[in-house]
Parts: C-alpha cells; structure tokens; sequence
C-alpha cells in the first residue's frame, strides 16, 4: 500500500510505537498524554500497548518535566516529553538552554542528551497571544540544540524517528494546524536524517523557502503563481539546525531569487539568518534582494482578522514574490 | 543493602573500614580545596571557584552509602561530591587548570565537573537545576526496571527556586529512587536562610507534599552515611523517595573571593568547632582505634596524590582551537 494517506498525528503516533517497540529505553511523558492521549491525540493507545511506566501524565511542572527529559538522557534513556503549547516551553528554558544544549561541550563530549522535546505552535483557532507563537528562532540561535519542524506526515514521520535514534537534544516543533492534515506515507520504515532539506514542488524563476505550517501556504501560493506563468521552487529545511545550506544555495543558483516566508515574527527570525547567508556566499547568483516575509512585529492578537494580519497569507506570498520578480511592473 | 552494608549494621560500633573510608574521602576533599585555593592564588585556575570546606561530611557520608549502579547529581560547589564518588583527582585537578587531561578536556571548569562513567551527572552551575536532571535519571533507572537510586545534592538556596517542589513532587508520584539531600549552609551567596524563609526547618517541605523528610547534622559524615543507608533502603525497596536536610555552614564566602565577611564569628567558630574533617579523624582514632601516626600516614598520601596531579596536570596539553572548532563544527 505504498499510496497510504494518513494524518500529521498519526504519523507521529506511527513513529512514536514503532521506536517504542524498537527500543525498551524510549518513554513518554507529558500533561494529559496517557489515558487522554493528548491533546492532539499523538499518544492515543501507547499507554495501552506500552504500560503505565513507559507513558505517563505529569502534573503541569513543564521547568522540571523538561528537566526530568534531559536527566533521563543524561543517564542513557530515551525520553521523549510532550509539552503542550511551544509557549509553555518557556518554563523550562533554563533546562533547555543551560542544560541539554551545553552538556556535551561542558563535558568535553563525554556526556549525551538524546532527549526530545515534542512540543507544538503557530497560529489557528482563536487561540491568542499565549498559544499561538511560533518560537522556534529562540532554540535556533542556542549552539547544541537541534531544530526541527515537519511540514508533512510524511516528514513528521520520518524525522521523529530519526530524532530518537541520534544522540542530541531535539526540540522538534510541531505546528497545531497541521495535525488533521493528511499526506502520503507508505508503510514500514521512514527514516529522514537531519540537514536534509526536501523540494517540495520545483521550479525556475524563484525559490521560495518555507517551513511548517508555511509550507501548504507556499505551495497554494507557488500554484497560485504557475497560474500567472511564474514558476516557483518550493523549499522545505526540515530542520532548521542543521540547515541544509546547500540546498538552499544550489536552488537560490538556479533560480537567482528568493522569498523566504516564515510564520514568526519578522524581528530576529530564522528567515533573516538564512537571507543572510544567501548574501553572503551566493551574492552573485542573485537577480533581486533576498526577501524575508515574516510574521508582524506583535503578540498575537485573538481578533480572527488581526490573527490572520499578524502572519503570513497566500495573498501576502503571491504579492511579495511578484514584486521579486517585478512581475507587478511587466503586468 | 549489599553484604558489606548488612555486616556494617549489625554491629553497633562503625567498622573501622567504614571510619577509615570516611576520613579518608573527607581529607581528600579538605586537601582538595585547601591546595586548590592556594593554586588558584598563583593564578593557575581561572573563573570560578566554590569551596566545599566545611561541608566535606555530607558528600562523604552520602557517597559512602551508594553502590557503582547508583547515581549522583551536584551543585555548583561539586568537588567534594565527585570526590566521593571516586572521581580520579588528577582528572579534577587537570580540568581545573584547564588541561585535556582534564575530566571535561578543559571545556567545563570547576563547575562542570562531571563523569558518567561513574553515574554522576555532574556539577551545575545553576543553581537548583540538579533536582530535576537527578530525578530524570531515577525515572531513567524506573524505565529500566533497575533499584539503582539516584542522589540529587542541592542547596538551602535552591529550595526557593520552583523547581525544587516540582520535581520532588514528580519523584513522590512516581515514587522514584531518589534522595535529595540538601545541604542546607544557611546562605545563598550572602543573603542568609532566614532572610529567604519564614521556615528555616526545610525538610518541612518535603513532609508537606508527603515524602519522608529528615533533619540531621551535617558535619557529621558517620550520621550521614547512616541516614542515607537506610534512605538507600527505603528506595530499594520501592518506598522513595526521601529528603534530608543536612545542616552544615561554610568555613569562608562564597566562592575564593569572597570573603565571607558577613558571616557572624560566632557562628563560624560555633561550625569549627565540629568540624566535619576533624569529627572523621576524632571517630577512626577512638572508635577504629587507628594511631595518630598511622592517621598521618592516610594524610600524607592523599597530599602526594594531589602534589602530583598538579605536577602531571602542568605537563599535560591543552586542547587547540582547531580540535575545538572541528567539536563544535555541527553545532
């Protein structure tokens, strides 16, 4: 059944039993994520298949469920702790920042941190300033930690089981809109290694670099775009750290333009580093100014329309790329 | 309890292997300290140095009672603690002046000692972080279904910090294999306990969230190593966790350069007077019946011990910037 659509949770959930059968040392742990089986319904039926020591509710103590995860890695297991909104992750970010990313370093790479923290973000539902960021520039900028953002089920997948099998803290970072979405995973073993970015649609006059939940958004825009006769290449990192650079400059190479679009806040973002980078060692492939669109510069505000102004749109993507290629003066 | 521990208890006066191991891990650490500060005064350590003088009955009676299985988590005044556990004092010494023969190969310093071959996560230089990453590796070894048990040391200053009752809750529910000692020296840097809590008695805290708490002299290691046994025990035997308060009080500041000037004489000298060293010595003298000259004997060698880690630590290499950027190259 090599066609098999299933959704971005049950890809998750896919990935998580299978490393779980794999391997006696993997374990879960997080608010609501037994019995319940989390909010997004990742952990559904693991508690029965893996008992109650291997899946288990925490007490909303997100500092020291976060610290307990890198302790357990510290010491050799494989834990894997769901934290419920990005935003709460912010309690446990001395765990994070000053413990899972210096280890290795300060132990002069004696000591691992195989831990991962699955967590969620990113706009959708009304859900307002406290639940609906996307943070991900804020690991990204703390050298030892790896980032990872799936786009797709299949990636979802393919990356989570990676992320248990390799020996750094992870701090993969799912996006709460895309966890109904379906996409195409054929059955048995998925395995996507980290630093390797994936086209998600080709193209010739422009890459467009995306990721997460910006990435369906893209691609409506990129298909919005063909149908004005301009072709747009679709990149997904996959992983923010480590980023796939040079797939980002072979494809900037060919297309000698690039829009990057980014959910987060414009201010400080991933986007504007990867823009960067581009101008730094492929100045001269390009044809126009690298361009970030990012999120606005503000706390997400409850208002749909305001949300929905505070990130990007397929709109706001069409609209940037053409004036890129000053498609809007020829037209 | 292992064989050695059971013929330990069922005799009423301590064995004189215990005594001897007691004071010998206790002037190991004094030495330690005492010669490092004077290196530290040649200006042959850099940073930060903490000194665990004063304190050397808690780490020695505590380590004593564990088995190679069992793990420990320290503070950001750690030597003592790795001591006890059996780190090598030429790895110490060697990291402290920054060699690659060091524990950390130079990368970690004084607070960030660690060795995970001997199960100890290591010293922290933020404070409190221990607890969380202690009961992390107790949940590890409940994962993998092994008794070992895992001693988290922390501090009266790290009780007032969050994650202390988060994760000493997490280890009730869970009823993990972990005791958190704390080392209660009555100041966090220089504000003192009574100025941080209306409750001074800390192990309070722990029967306020029904864990088996205790409150002891810490200056005295045999009381310690006896309290901790039978902690160990009640661990085993499925009935952990457990906190004990050991109070004990700093023979100076803070760190090497502060002078501490705002501790009262009288009660330093009321500290000095039990002394944790001199009660070890006092305890193999008169009940291990050891010669003052055959005591001697044990002190001379640890002091050649640790002579000679500076002469082999001075001879030894640094790590190069260019093994460093090849460490961190994927970072």
């Amino acid at each position: 059944m090599s066609d098999r659509e299933i959704m971005y949770r049950d890809a998750l959930r896919e990935a998580l039993h299978e490393e779980m059968t794999r391997n006696p040392e993997v374990f879960v742990i997080g608010e609501g994520i037994a019995e319940r089986g989390g909010s997004y319904k990742v952990t559904e039926g693991l508690l029965a298949e893996f008992g109650a020591k291997r899946v288990r509710d925490t007490p909303i103590s997100e500092a020291s469920m976060i610290g307990v995860g890198v302790g357990a890695a510290i010491a050799g297991a494989r834990p894997v702790v769901e934290i419920l909104y990005i935003d709460f992750a912010m309690l446990g970010m001395d765990q994070i920042v000053n413990q899972a990313a210096k280890f290795r370093l300060m132990t002069g790479g004696e000591g691992r941190v195989p831990f991962v923290l699955r967590t969620q973000g990113g706009t959708g539902g009304g859900v307002a300033a406290q639940h609906s960021q996307s943070l991900e520039a804020l690991f990204y900028h703390i050298p030892g930690l790896r980032v990872v953002m799936p786009s797709t089920p299949y990636d979802a997948k393919g990356l989570l089981k990676y992320a248990l099998r390799q020996p750094d803290p992870v701090m993969f970072l799912e996006h709460k809109h895309l966890y109904m979405t379906k996409g195409h995973v054929p059955d048995g073993e998925i395995i996507v290694e980290f630093g390797k970015a994936d086209i998600k649609r080709e193209g010739t006059d422009v890459t467009l670099i995306a990721w997460s939940n910006m990435i369906p958004r893209t691609l409506e825009a990129a298909e919005a775009l063909a149908a004005e006769g301009i072709s747009a290449e679709v990149l997904d990192p996959r992983t923010l750290v480590p980023l796939d650079r040079e797939a980002v400059l072979k494809s900037v190479a060919k297309t000698n333009r690039c829009v990057i679009v980014q959910e987060a806040v414009r201010r400080g973002g991933v986007g504007s580093d990867i823009a960067s980078i581009i101008q730094e060692e492929a100045f001269y492939d390009l044809d126009a100014p690298v361009t970030v669109l990012g999120g606005m510069n503000t706390p997400i505000p409850f208002n749909l329309a305001l949300e929905q102004a505070s990130v990007p749109q397929k709109e706001n993507i069409v609209e940037v790329v053409k004036r890129v290629l000053h498609a809007d003066l020829v037209a | 309890m292992t064989k050695k521990a059971v013929a330990r208890r069922k005799q009423n006066v301590p064995p004189k292997e215990l005594l001897q191991d007691l004071f010998t891990t206790a002037y190991k650490i004094r030495n330690f300290e005492s010669e490092g500060i004077k290196l530290y005064r040649q200006g042959l350590i850099r940073g930060y140095f903490h000194p665990y003088l004063g304190e050397e009955g808690i780490a020695t009676g505590a380590c004593a009672a564990l088995e190679d299985r069992d793990y420990i988590a320290s503070t950001h005044r750690g030597h003592g603690h790795c001591i006890a556990r059996g780190a090598s004092i030429d790895g110490m010494v060697a990291e402290l002046l920054q060699k690659r023969t060091g524990y950390c190969k130079g990368y970690g310093g004084s607070m960030h000692i660690a060795d995970i071959t001997q199960n100890n996560l290591g010293a922290n230089g933020i404070v409190g972080a221990g607890t969380p990453l202690g009961v992390g590796a107790a949940l590890a070894n409940q994962v993998r279904g092994s008794d070992a048990v895992t001693i988290t040391f922390t501090t009266d200053g790290a009780t007032n910090n969050g994650t202390f009752l988060e994760a000493l809750n997490l280890a009730a529910i869970w009823d993990l294999n972990f005791i958190l000692i704390i080392e209660n020296n009555q100041y966090a840097v220089s504000t003192t306990i009574e100025e941080s809590t209306r409750e001074p008695d800390l192990y309070k805290r722990g029967l306020a969230i029904g864990v088996d708490s205790v409150q002891i002299d810490g200056n005295d290691s045999l009381l310690v190593y006896q309290t901790v046994s039978d902690a160990v025990e009640k661990c085993r035997a499925g009935k952990g966790p457990v906190l004990i308060e050991a109070k004990t009080f700093r023979h100076s500041g803070h760190h090497v350069n502060d002078p501490g000037k705002y501790m009262p004489e009288e009660r330093l000298a009321y500290y000095k007077a039990r002394d944790p060293v001199d009660r070890a010595r006092e305890n193999l003298i008169t009940m291990g019946g050891m010669s003052a000259e055959e005591v001697r004997k044990i002190e001379e060698a640890i002091e050649k011990e640790f002579a000679d880690a500076v002469e082999a630590a001075k001879n030894a290499g640094e790590i190069t910037v260019e093994e460093f950027r090849e460490f961190v190259s994927e970072y």
